[in-house]
This record gives C-alpha cells, structure tokens and sequence, in this order.
C-alpha cells in the first residue's frame, strides 16, 4: 500500500516557487530519501506534508487520504516530523516529561504516564532523565527526546529532517542506529531529507535527488552503492559527498 | 533534614514535575542571592510586605487619630517622625501607608501585566491583521504621557484608590503588550513551536501553554522595574489629589499636605518621601538582580 503520494507538487513561498511538478510515491514501511544540496527545495517538500508550508499546489494523500493545507490533528497522528536542531526543536521551559505528554494532552489520549515511559524507554531514554530539562541533556539525547516526541503519537509516517547533521559523529552512528530499530519495530515509513549520502545507504531504500525545485532521478539504493545512478547531476552529488567523506 | 532537603533540590535527576520546578525555581533563588543588590532589593520588597502584614503591631499611634495640641512635632522618642498638621503620628501613617503603596502596586502588576501580555502574544503569534489592530491600539495609548492619561481618567471616574490603580493600569499595559509581542515574534518560528503545532495542537493552546511561558520572564523583569514608576505614578495622583483620598495615609499625599512647611518642619513631607523613595529603589534593585538572573539570553542555564 501507498503510504505517501505526492502529485505535480508546486510548493510557493509567497511569489517565489520553490518546487517544480515534484510527484513521489512512498510504499508502507519504506524509507525514501531526498537528497540534493542546499536551496534544493528539499526540505520544502517535507515542510509542505508535515504542513508547515501551507502555499502550494497539486495532491498530497497520506494512506490514500487527501492532505488539507492547513495542519489537522486526524493528519498529526499519521504523520510526524524530527527537526534537524534538537537544541532548537525543544522547548526550553518544559520537562522532558511534559514535553512528550503535551501530544497526549491534545489528542486526549489517557494513560499518559505508561506511555511516556514506554516511549522513553524505546528510544533508549534512561528514565532519571524524565523531568530533566533540554539544557541538562546532550545533543544526542535530546535528539532522542525529539524522535520520542514525534512516536508518542504512534504515527505511521515520520518525516525526518537532516536528523542527525547537527550531531557528533559518534552521535550520529546511534541516531541511525535508533532509527534503524525504531522502523523495524513499529514499521515506520521515513522519508528522509539529507546531503549524506552515506546515511543514505544505511537507512534507506530508494531515494530520489533533487535540484532547483525539481526532481532529477528516482533510484534504488542498490544504484547509489554500485555507484550506477543514471543522471550525470546525481554522479556528480555522489562524487562531492565522496571526496568530502575521504 | 535541610543537608537532605538541598539535595532534593539540586538533584539532576527530579523524579517528578514538582521536583523540577522547585528544583528550578532553587537555583534562580540561589543565582538571585550571590547578586547583592538584588538581595538589597528583596529585604527591602520583603520589608515593606512585613510592615503592611504587621501595620497595627509596628504602628505605635492611631494613624488617623488627629490631636491639635500634639500638632507638627519634631521627631521624638514619642513620635518617631514626628507628627502632621493634624497632629498624627507620621511613623504610624507611613506604616499604615505600606498597606496602601502595596495594594496600588500588586493590583496594577495583576492588572496591566495578564493584559499586555497576553494582547502582545496574540499579535505577535498571529501577525498580519490583528497585529496592526492590536498593535495601533497599544500605540495610541503608548503615544499618550503616562500621568496626563493617568490624570485624564482619574478626572473623569472620580478620584479613589480603585480609580487610580484603573487608570495606572491602563497607562502601563502598552509596554507589556510590546515587549510580549516582541518576544513572541523571536520564537514564534522556531522548531520547538513548529513541533507543537505539527502535533495538532490549537493556536490558542499554542500560545497560552508555550509561548507565553516564555515571555514571562522578561515581563516579571520588566514588571518589577516598573514598580518603582507604578508607585511614583501612585504617589504623583495623590500629591495632586486625585489618588487616595483624606484622611488616608497615602504617601503621596502625605507629601503634598507636608508642602506647606517643607521649610520649617521639614519632617512631614520628608518621611513619606523617605519611605517611596526606598520602596521604588527596593523594586529596581531587585528588577536589575532578577534581569541578570531571568535574562532570556542566559535563560537556558536556569
């Protein structure tokens, strides 16, 4: 089944267009990448079905569901989204505690103190850190606490924004390595926007890679491992990410 | 026990919401007092809430009480600070006064305070046509000086106690309205707003659960600063006439019956003018000492 379709999606940020006709399809419990450098449009796309670019054009269904422009909470269950800053992404003046029992609050679901704990510990959150502020945490941990936050609501869909860019690279390995488990466990479907094509290969099964709003190639992992990406604009990404990665 | 209790506080690892919050509100605590004039400042503020608790004990005469023979007396171990026109003890009027400065101060923070706050969120969150509406009415009343408009309305409600706190709110709430509003707008984008509302939440619980917490601070800064002005502004009403009205210790007022012999007995209009002058320097202090703690910039560390 279609866990996510777009369809000749044009994103606009006032009058300026930011994407082209961009039309994907996302199985369930596949994991897609969107790759492409920086004004791409990449994240735009993301920003658009999480619906915080409500400006655009064409067909975005979730689950064979057409998605309104605006943010609905029947969508915020299916959907959610980890930002790419997890100092940025958390409120300040909130426990961790209540920062991952607010979604609970709002969609009025009871039982709030199981799950919280429940999702803690599956995202491998040692529970003395449950009514610690963001500034007591690490980088890596908050990050935790922000994947937490966006699983609580038990979404089919999560929307994953550079996840790990603002991290150490130690950080990094177990980042991916969570998000590997957490996809396997709950079958999660990601869509994945990135420059790091090594992510990629871990993470992913298909990507497709963007340039100026449009998108160039869709591809197979496989491809981008043996290196046999079609486009001469993906080959020259792939080489880019190469030499920066040596 | 209080070795015990401490630990509690500081524990980095709270076991519960109430823990985290006192935890927190600790460590601003003991920021606040490694800062010696914010320390200044909270023994005077502390001072002058005893003193309006304990008015009757500490009082040593009848603050209304008049006695002709006894009028305009220096200050003696009978009358610590002399005594009026009337011939009342001005010790006990100043103390009986702090009841007064306190009910003026605490009602126009409860006042103006919510209101600005949560007008400035709501234009600063929503932006585009209610923040020009909201926004121009703020100006408008911003671009009036604070006393005529104090004095404009206090004029037409009548004079009172109740209608000067009403006017000193509604002359104070445009500052709050701007500085909440300004805050708003530098996290109205961040990640951590994005997030709540991606999780469906309404705007109204958007604002009043998660950008209003965040404005607090600097409007608790901003508002104890403010008291200083609140009370001058209160004690400016009375001197005119227009605030408390006779035979009410008001301090104001107090100073202005003392004009008329400032000169030869400079006792009566000097001690209330002691006692506003310490209270307004007591709330800068302790504003400045809660500005360097509360600090938005450094806010994270608390």
């Amino acid at each position: 089944m279609t866990a996510l379709s777009l369809k000749n999606l044009d994103i606009s940020y006032g009058e300026t267009r930011i994407t082209h006709s961009v039309s994907l399809d996302i199985a369930e419990g596949e994991s897609f990448a969107l790759v492409g450098e920086s004004g791409s449009g990449k994240s735009t796309v993301l920003k658009a079905i999480a619906g915080l670019a409500p400006d655009w054009t064409g067909s975005i269904t979730a689950f064979g569901k057409p998605r309104s422009h605006g943010i609905d909470g029947h969508f915020a269950r299916a959907c959610q989204m980890v930002f790419q800053d997890p100092y940025g992404s958390l409120h300040p003046r909130k426990t961790i505690d209540a920062t991952l029992s607010e979604p609970l609050s709002i969609h009025g679901i009871g039982n709030q103190n199981a799950r919280v704990e429940a999702v803690m510990a599956s995202v491998g959150l040692d529970r003395k850190f449950r009514f610690r502020f963001p500034h007591q945490l690490s980088g890596g941990q908050r990050q935790r606490v922000a994947i937490a936050r966006a699983l609580v609501l038990e979404p089919k869909i999560l929307l994953l924004d550079e996840p790990t860019s603002a991290l150490d690279v130690s950080v990094q390995a177990e980042i991916l390595n969570l998000l590997k488990r957490l996809r396997r466990e709950q079958n999660l479907t990601f869509l994945m926007v990135t420059h790091n094509l090594p992510v990629v290969s871990f993470l992913c099964d298909r990507l497709a890679v963007m340039r100026q709003g449009r998108i160039v190639e869709i591809a197979d992992v496989a491809q981008l491992k043996q290196g046999a990406l079609r486009e001469p604009y993906s080959r020259e990404l792939m080489q880019i990410s190469a030499t920066h990665a040596a | 026990m209080a070795a015990s209790l401490r630990a509690w506080l500081v524990d980095d690892s709270p076991s519960s919401r109430l823990q985290a919050r006192l935890g927190r509100a600790w460590r601003i605590a003991g920021a606040l007092s490694r800062n010696p004039l914010a320390v200044v400042g909270t023994v005077i503020i502390l001072a002058l809430v005893l003193t309006a608790i304990f008015a009757p004990l500490l009082a040593t005469h009848d603050p209304l009480k008049q006695d002709l023979t006894q009028r305009l007396l220096a200050p003696s171990a009978a009358n610590w600070m002399g005594t009026d026109e009337l011939g009342r003890d001005i010790w006990s009027r100043v103390v009986y006064g702090a009841r007064i400065t306190l009910v003026i101060v605490t009602m126009v923070a409860v006042l103006a305070a919510p209101a600005g706050l949560i007008i400035g969120a709501l234009a600063g969150y929503f932006g585009g046509w209610p923040d020009r509406i909201l926004m121009g009415i703020t100006d408008i009343f911003l671009s009036l000086p604070k006393l005529i408009l104090a004095l404009a309305l206090v004029a037409a409600l009548g004079p009172g106690i109740e209608n000067a706190v009403i006017a000193i709110a509604i002359t104070t709430w445009p500052g709050y309205a701007r500085i909440a509003r300004a805050e708003t707008l530098t996290f109205k984008n961040s990640e951590f707003i994005s997030a709540i509302r991606l999780q469906g939440a309404s705007s109204l619980r958007v604002v009043l659960g998660h950008v209003l917490p965040l404005c607090t601070s600097s409007m608790i800064v901003r508002v104890t600063l403010d008291m200083a002005g609140i009370i001058l502004t209160a004690a400016g009403l009375g001197f005119i006439g227009l605030g408390a009205q006779p035979p009410l210790p008001e301090w104001g007022a107090m100073i202005a019956r003392g004009r008329s012999f400032i000169l030869d007995q400079w006792w009566v209009a000097t001690m209330p003018g002691f006692a506003i002058i310490v209270v307004s320097l007591g709330f800068c202090f302790l504003g400045d000492g809660l500005r360097d703690v509360l600090d938005p910039k450094s806010g994270e560390q608390h």
